[in-house]
């Protein structure tokens, strides 16, 4: 029988090895796994490349996880936030690498890395700093630049509701790049307010199908990242 | 300093007013952030807009009453916002297939520097220690059909923002149609910078100085 549920986000992320490629899923707080990305801390996995559209708020969520000094390396598009200084640090110590890829670039990149595309056309870029040093082709009189897909080691995803043979609906906005992680990623970990039985959710709704993912964990009251901050806290 | 005294050309609000008068009924939009998001609040009468921001809404609607939000439900700007009636939500790749795909009709973004062959310089000033970040600006830039910019003329220390070639980053290479500024509504042509309307009380002349390429008067008749 398929049960992909397991029962702690300490167990969802236990293989995570040094040295791994981890996207993880969320724009900006949207999204955000904040209980994997805290179990992922307390587990201890490092040197690690993270793909997320950001590099976290405050103390907490993925800033936390580059503040503890496991992130050798940030794939992203906007690596800026009001309220953290966490990422510049790290990059300005040389800590952290950057490599800043437009926003549409890098989700069409998680896209065709789990679609079995190797590489891609697009323009944006094109005459700018970010596409220095890529190939170029001319279709039709426009020039296009070409990217390369992106696959990852695990993805770390959240959604609101998963069902145990791994299909996920998400909440509102904070869908944003984890569909596509989740076809991305040799695992995909997934953490849901609630988990509940086959065939509880609509075929018709369902937006990632069971087979991108390979563990689901029931998180019941997931975090805001906003109202940690708020209060203060920072993990761990 | 008051409000009212010296000022010259047009507020951050009456610039997205201006800008919001030319975008056509039932367009699909994108703005930026910044005083780009001040057209939602200036929709022409009898007009509707239809708000795409590019981390998965269609349909995006204002900010919600206090304490009625969701964190999950926020902007490219990561604000919370509403979801209009007929909203729709969608994954990053669909999002940037609208984007670049050329399906969204209009965006409307912020500059730094822009140059008079339509060249934009809008995420870095290459400022050494700098964070770099660009967002989703350079794949706005590549296929949005109609690309406007709203910007004060000049910098906070006078210099001019619409130059002969941008000394910034670029975003993208010959991508401006319009530019709205506090003192003049400026077409990028094949021949430069075209004035298409001065703001009131504001001289040809006057917007000249503030500007760093020449500029070509609105009764030129030009064929950009």
């Amino acid at each position: 029988m398929i049960d992909k549920e397991v029962v702690s986000v300490a167990e969802a992320v236990a293989d995570v090895f040094d040295g791994a490629t981890v996207m993880i899923g969320g724009f900006g707080e949207a999204g955000s796994p904040i209980e994997l990305i805290h179990a992922l801390i307390d587990q201890g996995a490092t040197d690690l490349t993270v793909i997320n559209n950001n590099t976290g708020s405050g103390e907490v969520g993925l800033a936390a996880l580059i503040k503890a000094g496991r992130v050798s390396k940030m794939i992203c598009s906007y690596p800026r936030s009001t309220n953290s200084t966490v990422f510049p640090d790290q990059y300005r110590s040389g800590h952290t690498a950057l490599e800043l890829v437009p926003q549409g670039t890098l989700a069409e990149r998680i896209r065709a890395g789990g679609a079995g595309i190797p590489a891609f056309y697009t323009p944006s870029a094109v005459g700018t700093p970010l596409g220095e040093g890529l190939e170029r082709r001319t279709f039709d009189g426009r020039d296009y630049l070409m990217v390369l897909g992106l696959t990852a080691d695990f993805a770390l995803i959240k959604g609101r509701v998963a069902d145990r043979h791994g299909n996920v609906v998400y909440n509102k906005t904070a869908r944003n790049f984890s569909p596509l992680m989740a076809t991305a990623a040799a695992t995909t970990v997934v953490q849901a307010a609630s988990v509940v039985s086959a065939g509880e959710l609509d075929p018709e709704v369902i937006v990632t199908p069971g087979i991108f993912v390979h563990r689901v964990v029931a998180v019941a009251n997931p975090a805001h990242e906003s109202a940690l901050i708020a209060a203060g806290a920072s993990y761990p | 300093m008051s409000e009212h005294s010296t000022v010259t050309g047009l507020t951050r609000d009456e610039m997205a007013q201006r800008c919001a008068l030319d975008i056509p009924d039932g367009s699909y939009v994108n703005l930026g952030i910044g005083i780009p998001e001040l057209v939602a609040a200036h929709v022409p009468e009898g007009r509707e807009f239809i708000y795409h921001t590019e981390n998965g809404l269609l349909g995006m609607g204002p900010s919600p009453e206090p304490g009625a939000g969701d964190p999950e439900l926020i902007n490219a700007g990561k604000r919370q916002v509403t979801a209009n009636p007929g909203a729709a939500y969608f994954n990053h790749a669909d999002s940037f297939v609208m984007i670049r795909g050329g399906h969204l009709d209009l965006c409307v973004l912020g500059a730094l520097q822009v140059s008079q062959s339509g060249d934009l310089a809008n995420w870095s000033t290459g400022a050494p220690g700098a964070i770099p970040a660009v967002g989703g600006a350079m794949d706005l830039v590549a296929g949005v059909k109609t690309v406007y910019l709203i910007t004060q003329h000049t910098t906070r220390n006078g210099e001019p923002k619409l130059v002969e070639s941008c000394s910034f980053p670029l975003t993208g290479l010959g991508v401006v149609d319009r530019i709205y500024t506090d003192l003049a509504v400026i077409d990028v042509v094949d021949e430069g910078f075209q004035v298409v309307e001065l703001s009131p009380g504001v001289s040809f002349e006057y917007v000249q100085e503030r500007t760093g390429a020449p500029l070509i008067p609105a009764d030129a008749g030009t064929c950009g």
